[in-house]
């Protein structure tokens, strides 16, 4: 069966919007288009209702009950949020945070903005598998700590970190934890009574729902977390996110919790099966070939590697046809390689060669195979073309050389 | 990013990709860049001693699409040169052919570099002085 191309296989970036959450979408845009917020006609209550529908359904995913849900723009308000409002709210407890190096920007570069007002942020390492380890977590904590906030899963190498632990150890000491839970929520399940988490940021753009809305959780129970408000104005979602509601793309949100919640554990095994047929696909085909990250703890739908001695662009360039990313520095906007693999300690060489691999719910065996083969050619072609491929086969040690370097 | 039709060219169809024996008197080699910057460019020329006329040219290149065009573009442009001839080729002339964006000018500076490089190479082995090539590539 031929493949239809391009194929797009970077569904850790964004996902396309699931039919049936388009379709559950629809009439609120144009009969149903009523402000939430209106409470005295029948347009207002229809678009309340659908509103409260999708809180269930959000709050069903992970554990929650519906009145802990907030709905946003997005992640990265939802992330911006959990921390600004938490810092703010209780400054005079403590102006110490814990994160970890490989957050998403959304994280660190909040933790950097509340640096510059009196916090003090720690930012810990992760181990060569990319989760952190629960001994330096412990050692960093401080009496004056009053939040932890670590990522559920990296969205560059899907790793997946002990959240049931840190959330245990945060409730040990009275901190509160919130999580960046935007790859993991609808991939794999995530239970935030179970995993103690306080604060939990979801995204609907990465499960199959529209982009431009998100949600997050607050726990109102054992312990009640209050927040400040990080947007003014008229008092919607309980003051934390004044603004009128999204209705169209919270109802989208909502269908795609749904979906991802009926069908998560079909969908993820079918997943995984793929990400091992690519998996093994190319290192039966490709020597010199490194999975960066963990396996063990690993999204099922990731599949980060690198591939020696061959530039990650040039990789992109040649496999034109299929959708990925790289941890290239010429793939970023500040020519430097992936900070994230810099921080499991893949060599800077190592990183420049990286290609993520992003499995979702529309991707088949053939478009698989078909990347394998692609990927097979490439690379070849590519290391003929590679002075440091020669090198290495002439026996030579490219970490002893001398390199003129900037 | 979108690609010049030539970066395409070059990528799709590469010039005298290889290598030419590092121990002949004759061939110069110029390594340049470094791993870790994610472009290393190896350069090479076979170079008549008596004329001084470039005839063959080869190289390798790990880095982005622009470098691998920047290089191959190169070889295309040394052969048949004489030294000083090829000693004149700027970076901005193949960022001019290649329609180089900003962001990949340093691929354009790290071929000019690989051409003084091997030309020093071969310079030294003949006994000439070599050149004060660039020392260090910018990125």
């Amino acid at each position: 069966m031929a493949v239809k191309l391009p194929i797009y296989m970077d569904n850790h970036a964004t996902t396309p919007v699931d039919p049936r959450v388009l379709e559950a979408m629809m009439p609120y845009f144009t009969g149903k288009f009523g402000n939430a917020a209106s409470r005295n006609h029948y347009f207002g209550w229809t678009a309340e209702e659908a509103v409260e529908n999708a809180r269930q359904q959000v709050a069903s995913l992970i554990n929650a009950t519906a009145k802990e849900i907030i709905f946003t723009s997005g992640a990265t308000e939802s992330d911006n949020l959990m921390i600004k409002g938490i810092a703010e709210m209780f400054r005079e407890k403590g102006n110490h945070i814990i994160t970890q190096s490989i957050e998403h920007k959304a994280v660190l570069d909040t933790c950097k903005n509340l640096e510059k007002h009196g916090f003090e942020v720690t930012y810990l390492p992760v181990q060569r598998d990319g989760r952190i380890s629960l001994d330096d977590l412990k050692a960093a904590i401080k009496p004056k700590t009053i939040l932890i906030t670590i990522m559920y899963a990296n969205n560059e190498i899907g790793v997946i970190n002990p959240i049931a632990e840190i959330g245990k150890m945060a409730k040990e000491h009275g901190i509160f934890f919130a999580v960046d839970g935007v790859q993991a929520v609808g991939k794999i399940p995530v239970d935030v009574q179970k995993d103690n988490i306080d604060l939990l940021a979801v995204s609907a753009h990465k499960i199959y729902g529209p982009k431009g809305v998100g949600a997050l959780y607050v726990r109102r129970r054992n312990p009640r977390v209050q927040l400040s408000a990080i947007i003014d104005g008229g008092g919607h979602e309980r003051g934390m996110r004044s603004g009128t509601l999204n209705v169209p793309g919270i109802v989208g949100l909502g269908k795609a919790c749904e979906i991802a919640q009926k069908e998560m554990p079909e969908e993820s095994v079918r997943l995984r099966g793929l990400r091992d047929r690519l998996k093994a696909g190319l290192e039966s085909k490709l020597d010199e070939v490194y999975v960066n990250g963990s396996m063990e703890h690993r999204l099922p739908n990731n599949l980060n590697m690198s591939f020696a001695y061959v530039e990650g662009e040039s990789l992109l360039m040649g496999i034109n046809d299929v959708a990925v990313s790289s941890g290239s520095a010429c793939t970023s906007a500040t020519l430097e390689p992936s900070y994230v693999l810099k921080a499991l300690g893949v060599g800077e060489d190592l990183a420049h060669t990286s290609i993520r691999f992003g499995l979702g719910r529309f991707n088949t065996q053939e478009e698989v195979d078909y990347v394998i083969d692609k990927m097979v050619q490439v690379v070849t072609k590519l290391r003929e073309l590679s002075p440091l491929y020669e090198m290495a086969k002439e026996g030579i040690d490219i970490s002893k050389m001398k390199w003129q370097t900037a | 990013m979108a690609y010049s039709d030539k970066v395409v060219d070059h990528y799709n169809n590469p010039r005298n990709v290889g290598s030419l024996p590092k121990n002949d008197p004759n061939v110069g080699t110029g390594l340049v860049g470094a791993p870790e910057c994610g472009d290393v460019m190896k350069l090479q020329m076979k170079i008549n001693p008596e004329t001084q006329v470039i005839e063959e040219a080869k190289f390798k290149t790990f880095g982005c699409g622009s470098a691998i065009a920047s290089s191959s573009l190169a070889t295309e442009w040394v052969k048949g040169k004489t030294v000083d001839e090829a000693l004149a080729i700027k970076n901005t002339d193949i960022v001019r052919e290649l329609s180089l964006p900003p962001v990949k000018i340093h691929c354009s500076v790290l071929a000019e570099d690989a051409i003084k490089a091997a030309i020093g190479d071969w310079k030294k082995k003949h006994g000439v002085e070599a050149p004060a090539a660039a020392e260090t590539a910018s990125h």
